[in-house]
């Protein structure tokens, strides 16, 4: 029951990772930068939802409808201010202002909201629902972040298999120059791509902080960092790829802490990393890309 | 590249000089005021301990200047809790011209400042940088707060043995923090010479620090009835409201970091009910001089003091104490005041928000009681 | 041609060289007469360090091509390591000096063998890929370091992970406390060092680069297949820009370390390890003069911003958007050289850039 126990916590931890990762590899995938200011964006969202319900008592439902549509609108604010004016250059000069919008995001949650920690009150209650006469407890924040975590899988991929705009993005990720001239707008449809990357930002914040209900300045940072390792363990710009790299950190993080040790657990679950990207040099289910000659 | 770089660098330069040219006109004044500094996190993630010990040290300041006798000039620099910017952060100070300093508000950053103050011969009471390694062989450097090595840790073992709390005790610990390891280090030495049994210890680390569910299982799987947390709050929060989910309910004993649990926003109080802790200081205290403090940090800056700035108020106290006895003038060097201090440090007796008879060896250790306390309907309860 | 690139190449060189000079003799003599700011006085050491890391990542980055999120890890291993050996020696070795360059072999040494050990799995895989697992490596070194106790007695070194149970005989002292780290070192980093330090890795890099070697290391940056069809051997290149990379960043570990009297592990982050990543890509790939330029302003931006008080840090980040935006975005750029053109007039002429050369690559 106790390994039943462990591994419904690193399901539950594993598919929020899931929901950050889903971010990073859209946005990777089609812009092809690493937005390490992601993880300030589910940190904003969590806040928004935290200001909505707590302060001002709204529904939870309300709480998560605004930090999406903050977070949509601090997206699109951020890529057009941020990235956008660096389409043309250089990968590592984007990667180095993602940088800098996650030291602005942080430094100006902190000087907005202060340092002091608040506790976020769960969007979905506290209750739990005991199976096997009590042995296994299952709360509804890890019910619904699992439901949540496979519902947006299916949508993404439904969305990007099935809609005009789905594949309009799969092209730009193909070939921009080629989708230009198939009259696709690429700097809309990247634009759409961080609207929706950032929305799931603001999903993830929110059920991170209902399951681990302390929020401050940084509480991005460490969840984002997870997510875009476990993003590349799964094959980065891959959907179902973020979706099982997600999971399996999560549950390898929890299982190195449980029978490993609690102290070296990071250790543990980067070595994991590397052996895999060695077997697997492009993650677990990352496109192999040949290499032209 | 070699061209964009270069016009790029021009500008980084430019605007740093411009930068730096600024703050050699904003240098300050010579005044008949003492000029003390410190340096604490006021950004990142540890921010709340060094706004906190700036904000309770300028509120003191503020109310000793206003009598018009002493004066003090206080100045709070940033060391986003980073030894390296500690060091900065500290040379800042010396070039403003501090003369008596406030150390540094974290352990780590600590370590490395003291060092600077015990070369420098410039004195230093910090207000809550606890490590034993802090003041280890610098004779002008002082603590305000516990010795947490010897005194809290232990304390806590023997609180709960003699009353019997428990008899199984399970640890969770936070093992990359001075604070958190120098804790449970002594709780374990004194729990083992009383016979106390510890049946589960785990620990976290910084970035591993959301999900508890495996250290929480552990003491439960152990049968662990009580289970002491020396940690700060927030950390402890998380490990309430999560072993709350489970169902898990052991007794919680805490440490004088866990004060400030209540005052988070959102907190729900029932979560912490029942939870044991021994702290230096209260805000929900009857005390007249603590009550007063409060209102005037609350009226302030919209939010209850913590103890960081319960410790750095009484620093700015203590130093007033101390010079006044001892006669001191502004126009002093720190190394006078150096000298006079630790002669007055390790002679006087203090009394002030965070304990009464204070007094410092000279090792640069305070002696303080900690009162036992409980959290009952939100609100803390003496225990005796 | 080729001579003629050489020649700049050897001329910019000697820039770098003059430039280092001339700043160790500007700020040395600060010092002597006192003219210097403790401030930054007391910047000098570390800003020595970080050079010589901007500079070291620099060749894994800018000359090898190679993304790299993990470089702190081999200033960590360089750091431990080299303390641990200088404190250990205190009693054996008189001087002071002396012992700060053993400890900096020392670390150099280690950090030199992590980079082997590293190197040879990272180099297999590319891009992101890369990035990905220097970063895990990163974080892998930073976590056994947290757990690591060392110890010293009469019989010599003594080690322990996750618990600090060293059983030191009588005299015995403990060098790392796990996460606490070393708490009492001795500050024997001086500006000096830390001056011969930096000539000696622009020394090691521009060699390196203008050699045999180094152009095979560029050419399998350029084109790797192209490379080995000309029978460059692709693994032991690459493995040698990385590993001399990892070496310098060691060095620079142990001079950082010495000059604070106390280390953690968590120092040596994935922060740090972007943050010297911002000043290789600042002062632009491959090009070592930009680097070391980019890692002093760098460290002196947020000292020079602490009038700014709560809002330092947030400008330090506007800061660096900005920067990245007014040096990439063609349109910004455009309007900069107007501007310029206007303020420097003909002084643009007479010293105007060379067109882009081997040495800068732009990629």
């Amino acid at each position: 029951m106790t390994f039943l126990n462990y591994l419904l916590s690193g399901i539950s931890l594993g598919s929020i990772y899931a929901i950050i990762a889903l971010g990073y590899t859209m946005v990777y995938g089609i812009a092809k930068m690493l937005n390490f200011a992601h993880g300030d964006v589910i940190m904003v969202g969590a806040y928004i939802c935290f200001f909505a319900v707590s302060r001002y008592h709204m529904p939870p439902v309300v709480g998560v409808l605004a930090a999406m549509a903050v977070c949509t609108v601090l997206g699109i604010v951020v890529e057009r201010l941020a990235y956008k004016p660096l389409r043309a250059a250089p990968s590592l000069a984007v990667l180095i202002t993602a940088i800098g919008v996650s030291y602005f995001l942080q430094n100006g949650a902190q000087l907005l909201w202060t340092p002091n920690p608040k506790v976020f009150s769960s969007v979905v209650g506290t209750g739990r629902l005991a199976l096997f006469g009590g042995q296994l407890t299952v709360s509804y924040v890890t019910i619904t972040t699992i439901a949540s975590c496979i519902v947006i899988m299916i949508a993404l991929t439904l969305f990007t298999g099935r809609t005009k705009m789905g594949k309009a993005m799969r092209a730009c990720s193909e070939d921009k120059g080629a989708a230009q001239l198939m009259g696709i707008n690429v700097n809309s449809t990247i634009s759409v791509t961080f609207a929706i990357g950032s929305a799931l930002a603001a999903v993830a914040g929110v059920l991170l902080c209902s399951a681990y209900p302390t929020l401050v300045p940084t509480t991005g940072s460490m969840p984002g960092i997870k997510a875009f390792t476990a993003a590349v363990f799964g094959g980065i710009g891959s959907i179902p790829g973020a979706f099982v790299g997600g999971l399996l950190l999560g549950v390898i993080e929890i299982f190195a802490k449980a029978y490993i040790s609690t102290q070296l657990s990071d250790a543990v679950v980067f070595a994991v990393l590397i052996v895999v990207l060695l077997v697997k040099p492009a993650g677990l289910l990352g496109k192999k890309v040949s290499e032209k000659v | 590249m070699k061209h964009t770089a270069k016009k790029m660098l021009s500008f980084v330069i430019v605007l740093t000089l411009v930068v730096s040219l600024c703050s050699v006109f904003a240098l300050a004044d010579e005044g008949d005021a003492f000029k003390i500094g410190g340096t604490g996190p006021l950004t990142g993630g540890a921010a709340i301990y060094g706004l906190a010990a700036e904000r309770g040290a300028q509120i003191a300041v503020d109310e000793i200047n206003a009598e018009g006798g002493i004066q003090f000039e206080l100045k709070y620099e940033d060391d986003t809790h980073d030894a390296e910017k500690a060091v900065n952060a500290y040379n800042a100070l010396k070039d403003w011209g501090m003369q008596l300093s406030l150390g540094s508000v974290t352990s780590a950053p600590a370590n490395a400042t003291s060092a600077e103050n015990f070369n420098d011969r410039i004195f230093a009471l910090t207000p809550s940088a606890s490590a034993p390694t802090v003041i280890d062989g610098k004779d002008n450097v002082f603590q305000m707060c516990f010795l947490d090595y010897p005194t809290q840790g232990g304390a806590s073992a023997q609180y709960i043995s003699s009353m019997g709390l428990a008899e199984k005790v399970g640890i969770i610990w936070k093992n990359d923090e001075d604070y958190s390891t120098g804790l449970r280090n002594s709780f374990v030495d004194t729990a083992a010479e009383l016979g106390l049994e510890i049946v589960a210890e785990t620990t976290f680390a910084a970035g591993n620090d959301t999900d508890f569910s495996v250290q929480l299982t552990e003491m439960q799987n152990a049968g662990a009835d009580l289970v002491f947390l020396p940690m700060y709050y927030q950390p402890a929060s998380l490990i309430l409201s999560q072993a709350a989910a489970m169902g898990y309910a052991p007794k919680w004993f805490g440490v004088d970091g866990m004060d400030g649990i209540l005052t988070m926003e959102g907190f729900d109080p029932a979560m912490a009910e029942g939870v044991m802790l021994l702290t230096p200081f209260n805000a929900d205290s009857d005390d007249p001089a603590t009550k007063a403090f409060v209102e005037k940090y609350q009226e302030l800056y919209d939010e209850t003091p913590n103890q960081f700035a319960a410790d750095a108020y009484d620093c700015i106290y203590a130093y007033k104490q101390a010079l006044e006895a001892a006669g001191a003038t502004p126009d002093m060097t720190n190394e006078e005041l150096n000298d006079l201090m630790i002669e007055q440090f390790t002679t006087m007796t203090f009394d002030g928000l965070t304990g009464t008879g204070m007094t410092w060896d000279a090792s640069g250790a305070v002696s303080k009681g900690a009162h036992g306390c409980v959290i009952e309907n939100g609100v803390y309860v003496g225990l005796d | 041609m080729k001579n003629k690139t050489l020649n700049r190449n050897a001329r910019k060189n000697f820039a770098t060289y003059g430039l280092v000079i001339a700043a160790y003799a500007v700020l040395q003599t600060m010092t002597v007469t006192g003219s210097i700011t403790s401030s930054l006085k007391g910047m000098l050491v570390p800003i020595c360090a970080y050079v010589i890391m901007a500079v070291s990542l620099n060749l894994t980055v800018g000359v090898l091509g190679e993304l790299s999120l993990g470089h702190a890890g081999f200033m960590s291993v360089g750091a431990f390591t080299g303390v641990t050996a200088a404190m250990a020696l205190q009693n054996v070795v008189p001087y002071p000096a002396l012992r700060l360059l053993i400890g900096i072999m020392v670390g150099s040494v280690f950090a030199a063998v992590a980079g082997v050990l590293i190197g040879i799995p990272v180099l297999r895989l590319k891009g992101d890929y890369l990035a990905i697992v220097t970063l895990a490596f990163g974080e892998i070194i930073k976590s056994i370091v947290n757990n690591l106790y060392v110890g010293v007695d009469g019989h010599g070194l003594h080690l322990s992970l996750l618990t600090n149970k060293l059983a030191l005989a009588e005299g015995g002292k403990i060098i790392i406390n796990g996460p606490m780290g070393i708490t009492t070192i001795e500050k024997l980093s001086t500006f000096t060092a830390g001056f011969l330090l930096v000539m000696l890795t622009l020394f090691i890099v521009f060699n390196l680069v203008n050699s045999r070697s180094g152009r095979a290391i560029m050419a399998i940056r350029d084109n790797r297949i192209a490379a080995e069809s000309v029978g460059v051997n692709v693994v032991k290149y690459r493995l040698m820009a990385f590993v001399t990379s990892a070496a310098l960043a060691g060095a620079a570990g142990t001079l950082f370390a010495m000059n604070y009297s106390t280390i953690i592990a968590n120092k040596f982050d994935f922060n740090t390890s972007i943050l010297v990543l911002v000043f290789v890509v600042l002062g632009g790939l491959g090009n070592m003069l930009g680097s070391i330029i980019a890692a002093a302003a760098l460290t002196i931006l947020p000292e020079a911003l602490r009038q700014f008080a709560d809002y330092r840090m947030l400008i330090y980040a506007i800061v660096l958007i900005l920067v990245m935006l007014i040096t990439n975005n063609p349109v910004l750029k455009g309007y900069v050289d107007i501007v310029k053109g206007k303020l420097t007039g003909r002084a643009k002429k007479t010293d105007g850039p060379a067109p882009e050369g081997g040495a800068g690559n732009g990629k």
